[in-house]
């Protein structure tokens, strides 16, 4: 079998094939679609305002697809349906595969240009991915920006079920669990989405707490707290409680910080929860039931041993989900599990576990 | 033998000692015992809160903060919990459970009676920590 990552040099590639697990995986990305992909999808006015506005390539900053690891190799499978089919499914034997974009329109300010840049972005999904090979699905783009807008673009999509989640990015303008956005996760929710929430970043804010950070090595770790932030206010905003059926996906969050939030949050809780009476149980079983991790990149150890103890402290592998993050290069052979992650582990979370937290995925 | 497997009352103190809404720490048989008067209605646990060890007996008395949906809360249950003074967690008066984890952190609960100082006297108790006048309530643990 050849490697699905030319440039990839096999430093942790283990000897479990993925080929043979019927596995699902749950963060693949394409490429973002260019002007030239938009076009078809968008009214004559909005064709207008990107020609003459020179809307073309939405990179997101926070989330750089030109640069490493996110930077894809120029022969890497991941221009159009066929070859992301030759170069990932066919060879992993894969039985579905999510689609995330993560592009500039997740930061647009301009909340119209937002719905139109989403709406025609799901189009081309549906039209250049999804028709072109079954085993694709894909995260419905919504602009956050405009809550209204997003609502009705769940509404729009409700029955194509090959839309099985929605996609927010980690680190943006306001903590995900804040109510303006709840009538989103009210329709998401009712139509079985889960909610995806991924790495990136639009810089609304500096990325930590202490300022703005000088290195892309720091930039990576804080994306880590990106998501712990998120958990911690999905949960005592009242969304996890509110809407117990909606799965929350975090997608390239790492694993290893999870067992340490949930024990915390689950003590802090004991003394202050009179604040959010609405979170009813302790919070580590709260996310234990509704958080989901994708396990690419992993962050844990590379001993093999210390990996699996390191998640254990989960206390429940029921929270993962398999994932290639491909076409980013990460260093392994996304043909085989990851040497570091413990095997038995690989059954349930390529396909047991997706199939469990998507319930719009039918395989 | 037997009578060692039996439970001991203690008399720990009068019962207007104690009056609604306040509590009183007492030790008995090596036991420091938070006592609450909840109206009228008394109660006795432990007093060591099994966090880091605080006094329950400082701890307001509280009812719980309820909400069926998120923004919706409201109390229930008035004087039935106590909250620790250092960390706020909550204990239930009446079983010594606390209300986030009640199977694995809680306080014991003792039973108390309040008997009346005549029935005292000519009971068969063990008055080790007062003296007993011919009027009056006792409140009367069992260990």
């Amino acid at each position: 079998m050849t490697s699905p990552v030319p440039s990839a040099t096999n430093l942790r590639a283990g000897s479990l094939p993925i080929a043979g697990l019927g596995a699902i995986d749950c963060d693949v990305h394409p490429r973002s679609p260019r002007r030239q992909d938009l076009l078809p999808y968008v009214d004559d006015y909005w064709r207008e305002i990107f020609m003459s506005r020179e809307i073309d390539h939405l990179e997101l900053s926070g989330y750089p697809e030109t640069l490493r690891p996110n930077r894809a190799a120029p022969d890497a499978g991941n221009g159009d349906a066929a070859s992301l089919a030759k170069a990932l499914l066919d060879p992993l034997k894969l039985d579905a595969a999510i689609l995330n974009v993560t592009s500039g329109v997740h930061a647009i300010f301009d909340p119209y240009l937002a719905q139109v840049l989403c709406q025609a972005t799901n189009r081309w999904l549906a039209a250049e991915w999804l028709d072109r090979d079954p085993r694709l699905r894909a995260s419905l783009i919504v602009p956050l920006q405009h809550p209204e807008a997003a609502v009705a673009e769940i509404e729009a999509y409700a029955k194509d079920h090959r839309f099985v989640q929605v996609l927010a990015v980690v680190m943006n303008d306001k903590p995900l669990g804040q109510r303006y956005l709840w009538p989103i996760y009210e329709a998401a929710s009712r139509h079985g989405f889960a909610l995806n929430i991924h790495a990136g970043n639009t810089y609304r804010h500096a990325p930590t707490q202490s300022g703005f950070n000088s290195y892309l090595v720091e930039d990576f770790v804080h994306q880590t707290q990106g998501f712990a932030n998120q958990v911690g206010s999905l949960l005592a905003e009242g969304v996890l409680a509110k809407f117990p059926e909606m799965k929350v996906v975090l997608s390239e969050s790492g694993v290893t910080w999870m067992p340490s939030l949930m024990w915390r949050m689950s003590k802090d809780w004991r003394g202050v929860r009179i604040e959010v009476p609405w979170v009813k149980e302790m919070p580590s079983l709260l996310m234990r039931k509704q958080v989901r991790l994708t396990l690419q990149p992993f962050d844990g150890p590379s001993d093999p041993a210390q990996a699996a103890r390191a998640i254990a402290h989960l206390g429940g592998d029921e929270m993962l989900l398999f994932s290639s993050d491909y076409p980013h290069d990460h260093r392994i052979d996304v043909a085989y599990w990851p040497a570091n992650l413990p095997e038995e582990l690989a059954a349930r979370a390529a396909r047991e576990n997706a199939l469990a937290t998507y319930p719009r995925l039918e395989v | 033998m037997e009578a060692d497997t039996k439970a001991k009352r203690h008399v720990v103190c009068r019962a207007d000692e104690i009056q609604p809404g306040a509590s009183k720490r007492v030790q008995v048989a090596g036991r420091d015992i938070a006592i609450f008067n909840v109206n009228g209605e008394y109660s006795a646990i432990g007093d060591r809160c099994p966090h880091e060890g605080a006094s329950l007996c400082a701890g307001a008395i509280v009812g719980l903060a309820e909400a069926d949906e998120p923004g919706e809360a409201r109390m229930t249950r008035h004087g039935e919990f106590v909250r620790c003074p250092w960390h706020g967690w909550e204990f239930d008066l009446k079983t010594g459970k606390s209300w986030c984890d009640p199977r694995r952190t809680r306080v014991k609960k003792f039973d108390l009676a309040v008997e009346d100082a005549t029935k005292i006297v000519e009971g068969p108790y063990k008055i080790d920590v007062f003296d007993i006048r011919q009027e009056g309530s006792y409140l009367v643990i069992d260990i």
